[in-house]
Order: structure tokens, then sequence, then C-alpha cells
């Protein structure tokens, strides 16, 4: 174990995964030279020159479907999209072409890629450059997403996220670069896409959350054992595939249920979640579900709005007191 | 001096997408080929004359209009045909249909049925061929009415800069979708475009299969060299409407068919071929009632293959 920030741990899986396997290259805007805006591509060229670290044009479609081109073509591609919500430039090749192309050939083919995609808010970067978005993609049948929470996390399963044969969608919380914290030094460290990680066992109440929330879910969790409630934290790690079964499991045990993300509230992962909560275990529940995430509005600018919009513990640990 | 060989290939590849296209325009009529189906018929000479400068490892990126590029690089049409049927024989094992055939095992990476989604593909399909350090290229199949999409620019431009070995050929067929080219589009010539990314642009005459031939033939040698993409138009017409049961309402069937009459690239051919003495009526003849046997086992093949079971719907879904 060595302690490394999230950003170096993105850049170790990067480096290792390449040195591994000579097909695996990156591309995307403001990577090579300037070695991204949080510095997860620092050095990157140095040790892979500039035909495997490669700057792009600003163009977002051509990032992505050259990508996907790439990935038929037998390499396996790590698009850069610099900020999640320019997914939306290019939400053509993510949907209508990475997601469906193994399925409407009849498995002919694999599209094995990673889109790499820093999401929420930051420093009042406001509403084109702050969003969560990885609910838009629970809802497409095809892709994986992943979004981890901590350093150990961001290297395991961007290194699960480049081996795996699929197109995974990799969500790194801008906020979670600069944070450090404890990494496993084994090149074979992965974490497996798909599992969910009970971070805190307890019995009174589950909450569910991933990426920057999980600190608030940490620090949740530790409020409530003051007033003598036992919370289990899961980490989801995964956004799709859901990890269905741990998340029955720990409601079948505790009988209340909380998650909570940085994304809007309203159609987010929490309401796949609670959905499927209702519709296979209600007879489990003591109390109603509750939700905690982003207000619905786009991310405004002020910090004073910014804050407003933003979910807190404070809104956490209320709506579990209220479940007893 | 063309081959006897590349000659009999350009004829027989031609009949072959012509009467799979014929042949799939009744089935559809009589609605038993679900879905959308969009004919190639008079555009026969752009994929074949193209596709005939490509090898197996050689890519093409196709379009919803895509059998004519599928058979071109090399398909067989009794699965193409169980495709179509949405039979569990078929390609894609009944789950793409026309619109999203493809044959992988031949370097056919996809029909589209999002116009101008094919291009950005092709760049990268030629980008993972120069990180390997192979002389393999790719070709994005493309209509005038697609090359108003930001995907064009962004595909070309990328191509441009790395110096990749992609070739853009576009088949200007006059209509995107029921709207004519002059009112869709601010040039009457795409090829010009090439202009703007610094690469070498040509138009050709599309019906004419040794024409574009020559035109492929010498974008795909500077591909294969390394020295990048070529934008090259083919002008043709699309004969029948956008899709199979298409009225029409928007322009002259009469007028079209003259057009075809006068300008068929198969009857060109056939002209050429037996004037200039490359090929006999009889050589001709042969090829044509080998093709027509072939396409009749295809349609065979296809009615009496089965649906793909119920149970397949979650398969392929993932690796």
């Amino acid at each position: 174990m060595k302690t490394i920030t999230f950003s170096q741990a993105t850049l170790e899986a990067m480096q290792e995964e390449m040195r591994r396997d000579n097909t695996v290259f990156v591309m995307g805007e403001d990577i090579a030279k300037q070695g991204g805006i949080f510095g997860q591509f620092k050095g990157l060229p140095e040790e892979f020159g500039h035909d495997r670290v490669r700057d792009t044009p600003i163009s977002e479609t051509a990032i992505v479907g050259a990508a996907v081109g790439a990935a038929l073509a037998g390499t396996r591609p790590v698009a850069d999209m610099h900020f999640a919500d320019f997914i939306g430039v290019c939400m053509d090749e993510v949907f209508n072409q990475m997601a469906k192309i193994r399925y409407m050939f009849g498995g002919q083919t694999s599209v094995p890629m990673v889109l790499r995609a820093p999401d929420g808010l930051v420093r009042s970067a406001a509403a084109q450059h702050s969003q969560s978005v990885e609910s838009w993609f629970l809802h497409i049948p095809g892709l994986k997403v992943v979004a981890p929470s901590n350093p150990a996390d961001a290297k395991g399963l961007l290194k699960a996220a480049i081996r795996d044969d699929n197109p995974v969608l990799y969500f790194e919380n801008k906020d979670l670069f600069r944070q450090s914290g404890e990494v496993p030094e084994d090149e074979d460290f992965l974490v497996p896409i798909g599992k969910a990680n009970v971070v805190k066992e307890g019995k009174d109440v589950t909450i569910v959350s991933y990426s920057i929330m999980m600190k608030n879910a940490m620090e949740t969790a530790e409020i409530l054992a003051k007033d003598g409630i036992d919370a289990e934290v899961i980490d989801l790690r995964t956004i799709s595939p859901i990890d269905r079964e741990a998340i029955l499991t720990s409601v079948s045990k505790t009988h209340r249920l909380l998650i909570a993300h940085e994304a809007v509230k309203i159609g987010g992962v929490g309401a796949e979640i609670s959905a499927m909560v209702a519709e296979e275990a209600i007879d489990q529940l003591d109390a109603p579900i509750v939700r905690v995430g982003a207000k619905y509005t786009p991310v405004p600018f002020s910090p004073t709005l910014e804050a407003a919009y933003r979910p807190t513990t404070a809104e956490m640990v209320a709506g579990i007191k209220g479940m007893f | 001096m063309y081959s006897k060989e590349l000659l009999v290939h350009f004829y027989r590849t031609m009949v072959r997408i012509r009467r799979f296209e014929e042949s799939i325009s009744e089935f559809s009529q009589k609605g038993e080929i679900p879905g959308f189906v969009h004919l190639y018929i008079g555009e026969e000479a752009i994929a074949t004359g193209v596709c005939a400068n490509l090898t197996k490892k050689d890519y093409i990126q196709s379009t919803h209009r895509g059998h004519g590029h599928t058979i071109a690089k090399g398909a067989q049409v009794d699965r193409m045909m169980a495709e179509l049927f949405g039979k569990k024989t078929g390609y894609c094992k009944g789950k793409g249909g026309s619109m999203h055939i493809a044959d992988f095992s031949v370097g056919m990476l996809g029909a589209n049925g999002i116009v101008g989604g094919g291009y950005n593909m092709a760049v990268g399909a030629g980008l993972a061929e120069t990180l390997k350090g192979t002389d393999n290229i790719s070709v994005v199949f493309f209509g005038d009415g697609a090359s108003n999409r930001g995907t064009f620019h962004e595909a070309l431009n990328m191509a441009a800069v790395w110096k990749l070995p992609v070739i853009f050929v576009c088949e200007n067929n006059e209509w995107a979708s029921t709207t004519a080219l002059h009112e869709q589009t601010a040039v009457k010539d795409i090829a010009v475009r090439a202009v703007a990314y610094d690469i070498p642009g040509c138009t050709v005459d599309g019906n004419d299969v040794f024409a574009v031939y020559e035109a492929a033939q010498e974008a795909v040698e500077r591909a294969r060299r390394g020295e990048g993409p070529t934008l090259l138009e083919a002008k043709t017409l699309r004969i029948d409407g956008h899709f199979v049961g298409d009225p029409q309402v928007y322009r002259s069937r009469e007028e079209t068919m003259n057009r075809f009459k006068a300008n068929d690239p198969i009857i060109r051919f056939e002209e050429k071929a037996v004037q200039d003495q490359l090929l006999s009526e009889e050589e001709l003849k042969t090829i044509r009632d080998e093709v027509e046997q072939e396409i009749q086992e295809a349609i065979t093949f296809a009615l009496e293959s089965p649906f793909p079971d119920v149970s397949e719907l979650y398969t392929d879904l993932y690796v």
C-alpha cells in the first residue's frame, strides 16, 4: 500500500495498463502537453509518446466516434471527455453507436473502450461544467458505468474498465482528484465492475451512495452512531449494471434505505434503486425510502446558490432520523 | 488495361447488387421483409468501383442504404437476405436488419441508421491501423445529405490533421431523403469542401465503374502510402424513393426513370464491354444467370431459415 491522490491513482492505472497492453491508447483535449486539467495525464506522453497519448481537436463527436472505430479495429482506446457535461455534444456516438454495436450486429464484435468523464461540482464551474449525468446512461442497455469514490477504487476500476471488453463510462469526480488515500501496489489489482462495496456494516439503516457523496455517507453514519443508529454504508462503485443483490441483501437486514448522490434527485440513480427495492422487497421496509440528491435546477454559479443546490450530510441525517 | 478477372468482378458485383435490391424491394412491398428498406439501385458502380481496390483487411463504414456496400465488400447474399427477413441465420442473427447489416469477417463494419454516423468510426479504424503500423485503410460511404452533418467536419479535420488512411466517398445521389440537393446544400460539388481540410478532393461520374475504380485507386494508394485522406465524390442518382414505399410526392418519377434509362451503370458497362470487346454477350449472360441462381438460393435460404428464439433477446448485450 502507498498513499497517493485520486489523480495519481488514475495515472498509475493508465501507466500500468499501457505497459501491459500496447493496444491501449488515450486521446482527448489538453491531455498530452498540458497533462489534463487535473494533472491526471501528467508524464504519460514522455513514457508512451504522442501517438498513444494524443491531443485531439476540440471535436467531441470525433473523439468518441474515433474511439469506437479504433475499438472495432482491434485496439483499446481510452477517450477523455474533459468535462462530463460535454458528452451531450457526442451523445449519438455514445448511445447509438458505442452502446449498441455489439447487440445490433448480433455479437459479431465488441467495443472495448473507456470513456472518461470528470463530473460534479467544483469551484463554481456553473451550469455546463458541473453536472453529474451518470443516470442518463443507466437507461441505455449495452453500457457499463462506474463512479469511484476513493483513490484505490479509482485505480482498480479504471484498470478493470480498460481490460473490459465492453464499453465503460468512467465518471471521476473533479473534487476527488486531489484527495489522497491508500492504494494497493499490485499491478493486477482490479476492482470488479458490477459489484458494490459494503464499506461499513450496520443493522439499522442502509445508506447507498457512490463517488463524492460517499464522504457524506460516512459522515452521516458517524453522526447517527452518536444517536445509537447503526448505519450500513454501501459504495455502489458501479452504476450500471447495479449490484441489486448487495442492496436487497442489506435492506433485508436493516429494513430502511436512503440513497444519496450529487446528481439531480429527480430521475436519478436513486429513483431506479427505490423502484427496484419497492418492486422486490417492499415488505422488508419499515419506513419509506428517502432519496437525497441535487435540487431540480441547472447548476447555479453564485457560491451561495451552488451550496443550496448541493445535497448535504444534514439532509441525509434528517432523512434517516425521520425513518425512526 | 483491366484484367478479365476484374471486369467479370465489376459486372458480377453490380448485377448481384441490382438483383438483390430488386428482390428485396418485392418482399418489402409485400410486407414479408419487416422494417425500413433503402435501395441502392442505380448507384452500384460506386460501391463496386471503390471496394474493388480493397482487401478484407481494409474497413468500410456504410449507411442506411448499405446493401450495395456490403455485397461489394464481399459479404454473402444468403446471410444478408436472411438478416433482412429477421432470421436467425442472418449476419446479425436477426438483431440488425437492413439498416444494421454488417459482416466483420470481411471488414464491413456496419450500416448505420444515423445519417453521418459512420465518418468518425472510419477515422478511428484508420487511426487503429496506423497505430498498429499496417498499411490497411478505411473507407466511409455517405450521401450528399449526410455531408451537411457536423460529424463530417470533425471527421475530415481529424483525419486530415493526423494524416490518417481514410477515404471519404460521397455518393451524391441528388436527394437527402425528400429534399433536393440544391435546397439543402450550398455547394454543387461536395468535393470542393476538401479545400477546407487541405486534402485532395475529386468528383467523378459515379455511374461509370471504371471512373470510380480509377479515382478510388489513386486515393487508396495515397492512403496506403501514409499521405492521408481523400474526399472522393461520385455523382449518381437515386432511382427509387428514399425507402421502399416512399410515394415520392416531391419529384417526377417519369423524369427520374428517363434519366436512369439513359445512364444506368450496368447498361453502360454492358455496352462498353461488348463494344470494346472486353467481355462477350455470352459471357455477360452467363454471369447474369449465375447471379440469378445465387439470388434465388439466397431467397430460399432466407425463407426457410427460422426466426430467432425469444431466448436470444438478452444475448449479445455484453461480452
